[in-house]
């Protein structure tokens, strides 16, 4: 078995690992990425559509030429990158962490590190997850895995489409579908708004002339070995309209149905998870409730954009890199999610230290206020022509905005949008 | 395709549970013999979806020959175990009473197993019960406790067997779906749907929920198999509802309940639901019957969450009459009914393997034991089971062994390959045979992974590469 120690490893080696690594590096310390695909890049290597890296790179790139040019800042580190290598145990129970490692190449790989950065991303909620009762044939995939078999491996997994869910990955493989020769039939969501990006709807639904049907649940999957058809039910008022159901004949379904933080290995470290994220809850530099881990990325909360992932894990490299140097937050307060605000992360902020924080709205609104209070006193507020779930909120608290922590007594920080 | 050599001394039909432990039985014995059956893979019928428990010999009055092979049946486990190394373990049964009526219910089946010569069968009070199982409901009056009960992956079982079985001499025939049958002076005439025939001196018909069909056939007894669907909803392992013990309500008089199972592979299994169907192909799960599930299995353990939820199945149970229908026939010459092995039929089926075996002897079949029988599987490793050193070992042999695949379950490239070279070439063979899909991503991950090993260790194109039949083709084109 072979025995290593670094600094620091960084566990997945997706746009979230690579960036945090190279901070890792910048700040002349050892670092290991662990990768348990073949190359370094995550998902980003099957999103083979632009959009990609319009804030970060400031123009548009398709999601494999966005991971070359993250990939491109490892080479000339000292970054030791593992791919092929999956870890399988972590050992965050003193201050020196233990992984193994397994991989084809080396066997078993045991690092020791003082700091460990999560980076593991999420995955596809699927057909059980959101309990579609019906056959069980084949013909149901995650609209992730049909990425993965077009785009990579080259297969066509149906030529009649129906997708369920309208979250990113499913607006863009109803295009890709449609793109590959396959009549993709319908979205299917059951929410009254698209769970997806706008500009997604406009240039993957409706450039194609697919239907979206919001308020209406999937009921059943019809078909004994293939599939045959989806059985669509309305809902209106929240209530199911089953007199007014109907079936839309296909031979494939593809889930977007929402995405997942793959927290089993921070579970195993002992990290404590947030419920309304499934990530894991940070602190204004990032780190979990176990000292010397953090996390960054999708395993974090889901984001929306792969820039907004590079960013925040950019912080999580630079803040391990200072953790492992000795700096800790000077003094920090719990940040509560108040109206219509679904999460925040991270969930504590350093009252003397400048703070970026990610929050998603519970609500779809126009000309909305975001509002940030102490003690139930406004010390912020930004205005914002539109919100929705789907898209991701950006907040910035300085000392300055925070001041008022200091001199209050039992300091409550919230932030509502109303 | 397989074609059959012959003549056979026994035609078994149907590998499920109960035609892989006859194959087995028998194949401790010089004879010639077949176990055919009309699915791609073993297993693929009621023995793959069911609750998997060896059961505690308390349910049934063993005036009834069903309740005298599960108290067998149940015995033979741990010696099946050590030969077959498939996952068991007994981990105890409880049956919980939620009020003062389900008491007195207690009191019945208490008496009942007693009579049944139950080991280690107790009554229990409130706290004994919740000590025996801290998940039970705060309000659970009290209940039963049976040590001896266990759970087993079911599917897991019968490959083991079926391996075993081919391993002594066994002719295996998947996608033999019978068709017809004709009596050729002393042996049986059997002809498949493809074509293939085979002859046999004696058939056993074990054909689950066809039966039925397979006896008018051979022009045996008349009887109809009912499917009664039982629907299951698969808990991630991660869930706060996993119980120490098999958790049984006190049962009804048509069924056992609804039970929260913890699998031996330590997922979470809650169901079946009972219901008559009249199709026995009709494997879909229904929301009105989910939702019974969740609220059955909620009354005994509130942690039980919808948010656990990774998949939901449904089985279908052979019923009959209220016992097993294990005899010769009365109507045909050497003809073996086994009908009607609803449960306890896995708890039952080594049981029921040595009774036909006997049925046969007495029926003139020449049992010389052969020297050459060996009771043993080849043990496979799995990583999921392994500390990181021994991985290490073992990758120093075969890489393929740290090469992992499925991440949910932990099963690695090597076990992959194993599981298609032992001929699971479906993506759902696979799946029971190694777990590989199984977990909290159902596929989602290592699907791909799988559909490329397959290819490339059985050289099948992507036309051919199916979920668990032929019209289940899993790609559609190529670009």
């Amino acid at each position: 078995m072979k025995d290593l120690f670094f600094d620091a490893v960084v566990i997945g080696g997706g746009a979230a690992g690579m960036a945090a690594a190279l901070e890792l590096d910048a700040a002349g310390l050892s670092c290991a990425v662990i990768e348990r695909e073949e190359q370094l890049g995550g998902i980003l290597t099957q999103c083979i559509h632009n959009g990609f890296g319009l804030i970060e790179f400031n123009e548009e790139l398709s999601g494999p030429e966005f991971a070359e040019r993250v990939e491109e800042k490892l080479q000339g580190t000292n970054i030791r990158s593992f791919t092929s290598t999956t870890v399988m145990e972590l050992d965050a129970g003193s201050e020196n962490k233990v992984l193994f490692c397994y991989s084809a190449l080396w066997g078993v790989l045991r690092l020791s590190c003082n700091a460990i950065v999560l980076a593991m991303g999420c995955r596809e909620r699927n057909r059980g997850n959101i309990r579609i009762p019906g056959d069980r044939p084949a013909g149901v995939y995650t609209a992730g895995l049909a990425q993965r078999l077009v785009n990579i491996e080259g297969y066509v997994p149906g030529k009649d489409i129906v997708i369920i869910g309208s979250g990113d990955i499913g607006l863009i493989m109803a295009r890709r579908m449609s793109w590959v020769g396959c009549k993709v039939h319908a979205v299917v969501e059951i929410l009254p708004y698209p769970s997806g990006l706008t500009r997604n709807i406009v240039q993957c639904l409706n450039d194609f002339d697919i239907p979206l049907y919001l308020s209406h649940l999937t009921t059943n999957i019809i078909g004994r070995d293939r599939v045959e058809g989806v059985e669509i039910t309305p809902l209106e008022n929240g209530a199911l309209m089953s007199d007014k159901a109907f079936t839309i004949p296909c031979d494939t379904i593809l889930l977007s149905v929402g995405l997942v933080p793959e927290n089993e290995l921070s579970r195993m470290a002992g990290v404590e998870l947030n419920p309304m994220t499934n990530g894991p809850l940070v602190d204004s530099m990032l780190m979990t409730n176990v000292p010397g881990i953090f996390a960054c990325g999708n395993v974090l909360h889901v984001h929306d954009l792969v820039d907004y992932v590079v960013e925040e894990s950019r912080r999580a490299g630079k803040y391990a890199a200072q953790w492992l140097k000795g700096r800790r937050p000077v003094r920090e307060v719990r940040v509560k999610a108040g109206a219509n605000v679904r999460y925040l992360a991270p969930v504590r902020v350093d009252v003397q230290a400048d703070n970026k924080l990610y929050m998603r709205t519970l609500i779809v609104k126009n000309d909305a206020v975001l509002e940030v209070r102490v003690n139930n006193r406004v010390v912020k507020s930004i205005r914002k022509n539109h919100i929705q779930p789907s898209e991701m909120i950006q907040l910035q608290l300085s000392p300055k905005d925070l001041e008022s922590v200091l001199s209050a007594p039992d300091p409550v920080v919230e932030v509502s949008i109303n | 395709m397989q074609n059959a050599s012959g003549p056979f001394d026994v035609c078994i039909i149907g590998a499920g549970v109960s035609g892989a432990n006859i194959a087995r039985r028998l194949s401790a014995y010089d004879l010639n013999l077949a176990l055919v059956d009309s699915e791609p893979d073993v297993s693929f019928g009621v023995s793959k979806a069911n609750s998997g428990i060896v059961h505690g010999g308390f349910h049934h009055n063993k005036k009834h020959l069903k309740a005298r092979l599960e108290l067998q049946g149940a015995m033979m486990f741990d010696r099946l175990r050590q030969e077959l190394d498939f996952p068991f373990k007994r981990c105890g049964i409880v049956v919980a009473a939620m009020h003062e009526d389900e008491m007195r219910a207690i009191d019945q089946l208490y008496m009942q197993g007693v009579d049944n010569g139950v080991i280690g069968i107790e009554m229990c009070s409130r706290e004994r019960i919740l000590e025996l199982e801290p998940k039970l409901h705060p309000d659970t009056l009290g209940g039963l406790w049976v040590p001896g009960g266990g759970i087993v992956e079911p599917y897991r079982f019968v490959f083991s067997l079926v391996e075993n079985a081919v391993q002594n001499g066994v002719q295996l025939l998947t996608g033999f779906a019978v068709s017809r049958a004709a009596r050729q002076g002393e042996l049986w005439q059997v002809e498949a749907a493809d074509g293939r025939t085979l002859q046999a001196r004696y058939v056993v018909n074990a054909a689950g929920l066809f039966a039925d069909k397979v006896s008018a056939m051979f022009g045996a007894e008349d009887y109809t198999i009912k499917a009664r669907k039982g629907e299951y909803y698969l808990l991630d392992r991660m869930t706060k509802a996993k119980p120490d013990r098999v958790v049984f309500p006190v049962p009804t008089s048509v069924s056992k309940g609804m039970l929260v199972i913890p699998t031996v592979e330590g997922t979470v299994l809650i169901g079946p639901t009972a219901e008559l169907v009249d199709d026995k192909r009709n494997l879909a799960t229904t929301k009105d019957q989910l939702d019974k599930i969740l609220s059955s299995a909620r009354t005994m353990i509130p942690a039980v969450s919808e948010y656990d939820v990774i998949t939901s199945f449904a089985g279908l149970r052979p019923t009959l009459d209220e016992d097993f229908y294990i005899d010769m026939s009365a109507k045909v010459p050497d003809f073996v009914q086994v009908a009607g092995i609803q449960s306890p039929g896995l708890t039952a089926s080594p049981a029921i393997g040595e009774y036909v075996k006997d049925l046969l002897k007495k029926a003139g079949l020449k049992l010389l034991e052969k020297a050459s029988y060996d009771p043993f599987v080849v043990k496979r490793p799995h990583v999921k089971d392994l500390s990181p050193y021994e991985v290490d070992e073992l990758a120093a042999r075969d890489p393929a062994y740290a090469n992992m695949v499925c991440r949910c379950e932990k099963v690695s490239e090597a076990e992959i390959v194993a599981a298609v070279k032992a001929g699971h070439t479906t993506l759902d063979g696979i799946k029971y045979f190694t777990r590989a899909q199984m977990g909290r991503c159902q596929g989602g991950f290592c699907t791909y992974k799988i559909i490329k090993i397959i290819m490339r260790e059985t050289g099948l194109s992507w036309e051919a590469i199916t979920k668990n039949s032929n019209a289940s083709q899993i790609l559609k084109d190529v670009l």
